[in-house]
């Protein structure tokens, strides 16, 4: 096998294709985390955008539909979890887990008559450009919007996170939410939307899997991506620029062990797989020993109920 | 007159309820699993009927609840240590996992050897092997101070990805023609099975003594004590002088060895030997036996046999109506759903008040 810079490119362009999930399934959690809920649903509500996604496409026909309502099939199943944690208190781990059940049973139950049904050629875009230009061309071309948007994300997030009001009341609500309550901020919607967005967000990265990445639909498919996504809003200590570094990072251990099966390479591709999760691991070490450190980094209120007199 | 629904916070949980509402969980769940079966194009009483009654109308049926619920029931019976005291180990299924790697170790050790210590002895290991591994995140938690969700959770794939590495590689069975498992135990690491034919084996026994000794520690000794105060209030477990950190590692241990034991329970039972699907997620599912048992030992037996049928279910259903046995999952979301809504009605009081209509202008 030749190392060649073209090689090099094609290698980088799958690396980015195969983070893309990640990206965006972990952005939209780091929203939610950001304003005090931990939702370790995001395994469930990425393979129910994932089914939904999928059979939309082959009932309409249509990408776009099959897209949006990807989304919104997210939407609609986080929305149990905000009912039921925001709106009846319930705990935060409990209602996640219980949520990533029910969603791989519901996603299987759903997918019945899907199961073997070729998908459809998702449109890419600037697909001469690809092939014109060595290195760069397979790296930035010739790729499907949703990872355009999925590369953007991230910045979209820090931006709002740190430049607008609205971030703000996201961030005090995830810091402080009895001061922001105080302040006449409504701690449960905001904490609603949150929670919708990651739903959304989560939904479109499941549809991302089902209609680009492998177009076509298994049972429990994602194969847990949601899990890594929620390691790595820990790993990106909560920081949207770093969720896209490292989203590269796992994505490149797992593009990695298939070229390094492929070369004959002999190191376990268990370990490489279980680098992300170490690696998490350490990070949440090293942020959490140091009481000073976790405050700058992790939402205060993570997880905690919120529950106002009236 | 306007009905007016009005919501009050109460002041201490009315305990008839605190056991009732996991049977109206139940009750819900059936009639949402019938409405889902019914959207899908099934007869819903029929699906319903080869979900919760064909599986256990026979013998090989009662002892295969039987078989699924002892995994079950010894994990929560461990969780129940963690979440009482606050400490959220939901890493179970890892737990269980680096059990069954321990304890497979060492029955694979004897693969070619009898003898009655080696039952003892394997058991032995799959408990310490889960305490071992429950006790990274409580040290962890304790030492550095991190999350300890996470950290469990974490774990949970390490786990299973060295075990499919050693099934895999080191441990795989040498005249397996590569597939990914090890060579079968031998007869003296096998649990003893209770009847001819039934699966149904001895390791009911040790959750049964799991059950037994949980409720004596948690109502009958000092370090229960410790770990109810802790769960109620921070503050004044550490106002009374309890130490905090040893008991964290202490209900973490219990946890692991209580997982572990359920991990080598398969693998010495009805598994006989490792492989890559050693648990169809029985750690992760335990935790809603634990909710559903009202972390009460004798609440969590009948927990476990209520979960334990909707696999149970989820196989016949796929078996006689070729609906995916997936759906045990949807039925096993939702009665942890319907159980933590119902919860509100512990800590709120819903009135119905009737008021005048001039009354409510004010």
């Amino acid at each position: 096998m030749s190392l060649d810079i073209s090689f090099i490119g094609i290698l980088i362009g799958s690396i980015m294709a195969s983070s893309v999930p990640l990206i965006l399934a972990a952005s939209g959690e780091l929203i939610t985390e950001r304003s005090g809920v931990l939702n370790l649903g995001v395994e469930g509500m990425m393979i129910i955008g994932a089914i939904s996604g999928f059979a939309l496409m082959v009932i309409t026909d249509n990408l776009f539909i099959a897209i949006v309502g990807s989304m919104l099939s997210g939407v609609i199943i986080s929305l149990i979890f905000g009912f039921l944690t925001q709106s009846l208190l319930t705990n935060h781990v409990a209602t996640g887990l219980a949520l990533t059940i029910f969603g791989i049973g519901l996603s299987a139950m759903l997918g019945k008559n899907f199961v073997g049904i070729p998908g459809k050629e998702f449109p890419v875009l600037f697909s001469s450009l690809r092939e014109s230009i060595p290195f760069f061309g397979p790296i930035l071309f010739g790729q499907s919007i949703v990872l355009y948007f999925a590369f953007v994300l991230p910045f979209l997030t820090n931006y709002f996170l740190k430049k607008t009001k609205l971030g703000l009341v996201v961030r005090a609500v995830g810091d402080s939410p009895v001061s922001a309550s105080n302040q006449g901020i409504n701690v449960i919607l905001v904490r609603y939307c949150c929670i919708l967005y990651g739903g959304a967000m989560c939904g479109l990265a499941g549809a991302y899997l089902s209609l680009i990445y492998t177009p076509q639909w298994i049972e429990n498919m994602t194969a847990g991506r949601g899990w890594i996504a929620l390691a790595l809003v820990v790993f990106a200590t909560w920081s949207p620029i770093k969720v896209l570094i490292g989203a590269l990072i796992f994505g490149g251990i797992t593009i990695l062990q298939l070229h390094m099966q492929a070369i004959g390479f002999r190191i376990p591709v268990q370990f490489l797989s279980a680098l992300p999760y170490l690696m998490t691991i350490i990070v949440l070490v090293v942020i959490s020993r140091d009481s000073r450190k976790i405050k700058l980094n992790t939402p205060t209120s993570l997880g905690r109920i919120f529950y106002k007199e009236k | 007159m306007v009905p007016l629904i009005k919501i009050e916070k109460r002041n201490d949980v009315p305990m008839a309820l605190y056991f009732f509402t996991p049977f109206i969980a139940i009750i819900l769940t059936i009639l949402g699993g019938g409405i889902i079966f019914y959207i899908l194009g099934f007869n819903p009483i029929e699906a319903l009927k080869f979900y919760f009654i064909t599986p256990i109308s026979n013998l090989y049926g009662l002892s295969e609840l039987l078989l699924k619920a002892t995994p079950l029931c010894l994990i929560a019976i461990g969780l129940s240590f963690c979440f009482k005291s606050n400490n959220w180990n939901i890493g179970a299924e890892g737990q269980l996992t680096f059990g069954a790697i321990v304890g497979g170790g060492v029955a694979l050790l004897f693969y070619n050897q009898e003898g009655f210590y080696i039952l003892p002895l394997v058991i032995l290991a799959g408990a310490i092997g889960g305490m071992i591994f429950a006790l990274i995140p409580a040290i962890l938690k304790t030492y550095f101070n991190t999350n300890e969700i996470l950290v469990s959770l974490m774990l949970v794939y390490v786990s299973k990805l060295l075990l499919d590495y050693l099934v895999v590689g080191p441990w795989s069975n040498p005249e397996g023609f590569n597939f990914p498992e090890t060579r079968q135990f031998s007869d003296s690491s096998r649990m003893p099975l209770l009847f001819e034919g039934l699966r149904i084996h001895a390791g009911i026994f040790l959750a049964l003594a799991a059950v037994m000794l949980s409720w004596f520690v948690l109502y009958k000794t000092y370090l229960g004590f410790q770990i109810k105060v802790s769960g109620l209030s921070l503050k004044t477990a550490k106002y009374a002088g309890f130490k905090g950190n040893t008991m964290i590692l202490v209900v973490f241990m219990i946890s692991g060895a209580c997982a572990g034991l359920a991990g080598v329970g398969e693998i010495t039972g009805p598994i006989g030997q490792l492989h890559r699907m050693i648990s169809p997620d029985y750690g992760f599912t335990a935790i809603i036996v634990a909710f559903l048992g009202r972390l009460n030992p004798f609440g969590i037996i009948f927990a476990s046999l209520v979960v334990a049928l909707t696999y149970l279910g989820a196989e016949t259903a796929q078996i006689f109506l070729q609906i995916p046995k997936y759906t045990g999952q949807v039925f096993q979301g939702m009665i942890l759903f319907f159980l933590l809504a119902s919860d509100y009605l512990l800590f709120f009081k819903v009135k119905i008040l009737s008021l005048k209509k001039n009354e409510l202008r004010h």
